[in-house]
């Protein structure tokens, strides 16, 4: 079998998303095992004013704790991060984030592409990264940064999704282990490290 | 991207030949920062890219400046600007002298809005703002107080939201793609290079803004850097960070008590 599964064990799943991802993650979060041994971290485009909340709407789907990313905080298995707005999340090799307000990627700040870019480099074959809906090229580069680094990428299914065009595109632009809908996503999630 | 030890070979000519040391700063923005410069400015190479670093100044300018960000706004966190100027302001002006410091004001968006709102507290003629960056270059921007129209729209759309009642028009004329803010505005502002990693403590203030700064660097420089602004703090003075920077791991923590939920601290002890 082609290497589509991790022969290490996972250290952290990466999820980006943009339009008609929230749907998604409320729908994949309540399916998730509640003893998660590595980290999921959540990328989402979003509106940059007074969102905060969205921490507390995707906390409300899942027993797992759900934090929106401070500086330097530790990356710590179990825990679902989620990218604060108007910054991109930056991962250090140590183990904890970094926050970065620079110029926006593909007008996006968070950009998916930052942030599996440098989750490829921190983590390597140590990871799985996720791209869902979206209206935006955003996140194939960094895809194709965490599939040359020797981590598994997954699209999903684009038929399933609100916006088809950015699954598409990374579809069209990179090898994928793995295209699924949310049901086969979150199986997936499941059955890391076991 | 480059490799992480093509990334202390960098740190260590930049030590060694311009005495800059960035050594305890965010390794992986720092790796992100190279990588986009060298394939912005199309080095075919590591190698050549490290040989212009090396040995030439003026490429040198353009590298410190692009690693280090100096990305900025005005009025940005629009709710931060309106904690300042209900709760943080009102309480400076029984002070005969207000001293302000802006550490890594980068092209000086934040100095321009904060001298709006003690103008519009009437405090700004008995206020200065030190305004300090690593970047010359940077500053020199800052001095002329001429900004790029584009953002205005947004700028003005903070400044209300920050609770601001003015035209806010009014703070500038137009020029093309570009405004100049009134000089009244400049005049109580002092423009001087710092680093925060190897310059002294200069002054006393009642209020210390380091936002968006202490991001890029790692745990120890921040603390080095928290200590300094405690050692330049004034009695009840105030220190603000960025949204997503907190005091909450430092030494000095006990003696800051934070006010409501902003990232704003007053010295207590
Ligand atoms: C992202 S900008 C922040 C600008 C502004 N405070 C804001 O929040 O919008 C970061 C600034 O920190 C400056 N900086 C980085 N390292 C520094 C150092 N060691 N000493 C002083 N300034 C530094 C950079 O030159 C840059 O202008």
């Amino acid at each position: 079998m082609a290497k589509n599964r991790l022969t290490s064990p996972c250290k952290a799943v990466v999820i980006g998303g943009s339009a008609g991802s929230i749907d998604v993650l409320m729908k994949l979060l309540p399916a998730l095992r509640p003893d998660l041994s590595f980290s999921l971290l959540i990328v989402l485009h979003r509106r940059h004013s007074g969102e905060s909340s969205l921490a507390n709407l995707l906390s409300v789907k899942t027993v797992m704790p759900v934090r929106e990313v401070e500086d330097k905080d530790p990356i710590l298995p179990g825990q679902v991060y989620l990218a604060p707005a108007d910054y991109h999340l930056l991962i250090e090799k140590n183990q904890y984030f970094s926050l970065d307000f620079s110029e926006k990627v593909n007008f996006s700040r968070p950009s998916l592409d930052v942030t599996f870019e440098s989750a490829a480099d921190a983590w390597g074959p140590e990871m799985v990264g996720i791209l869902l809906s979206g209206a935006n090229a955003d996140g194939s580069d960094g895809l194709r940064a965490v599939k040359k680094a020797g981590g598994v990428i997954i699209a999903q299914k684009p038929e399933t999704a609100q916006s088809a065009f950015m699954p598409q595109q990374a579809i069209l632009s990179t090898p994928i282990d793995h295209v699924f809908d949310v049901v086969e996503i979150a199986e997936y999630i499941n059955s890391i490290n076991r | 991207m480059i490799e992480d030890i093509e990334v202390e070979w960098i740190l260590n000519d930049l030590l060694d030949f311009y005495g800059y040391d960035f050594s305890n700063y965010s390794r992986a923005s720092l790796k992100r920062r190279i990588t986009r410069l060298m394939t912005m400015d199309r080095f075919p190479s590591f190698a050549e890219f490290r040989y212009r670093v090396r040995m030439d100044p003026d490429y040198l300018k353009r590298f410190v400046e692009e690693i280090t960000v100096t990305v900025t706004e005005m009025f940005r966190d629009p709710h931060f600007y309106k904690s300042l100027r209900t709760e943080v302001v009102p309480t400076l002006g029984a002070k005969p002298f207000i001293r302000v410091w802006h550490a890594g004001c980068a092209t000086g968006e934040e100095v321009y809005s904060m001298a709006i709102l003690l103008k519009e507290a009437g405090l700004l003629h008995k206020s200065l703002l030190y305004a300090t960056d690593l970047n010359p270059g940077v500053l020199e921007k800052a001095r002329h107080g001429i900004f790029p129209m584009a953002p205005m729209k947004l700028y003005s759309e903070n400044y209300i939201e920050s609770g601001g009642l003015e035209d806010f028009s009014a703070y500038y004329t137009a020029r093309y793609d570009q405004v100049k803010f009134d000089e009244s505005l400049g005049e109580k502002m002092i423009f001087s290079t710092h680093n925060l990693v190897s310059d002294r403590s200069f002054n006393e203030f009642d209020l210390i803004l380091c936002r968006n700064v202490l991001i890029y660097f790692d745990k120890d420089l921040q603390e080095r850097v928290l200590n300094l602004f405690d050692e330049s703090m004034g009695q009840l003075g105030y220190l603000a960070l960025g949204s997503k920077e907190t005091l909450n791991f430092s030494a000095i923590r006990q003696k800051y008590k934070q006010l409501n939920r902003e990232k704003i601290w007053r010295k207590i002890g």
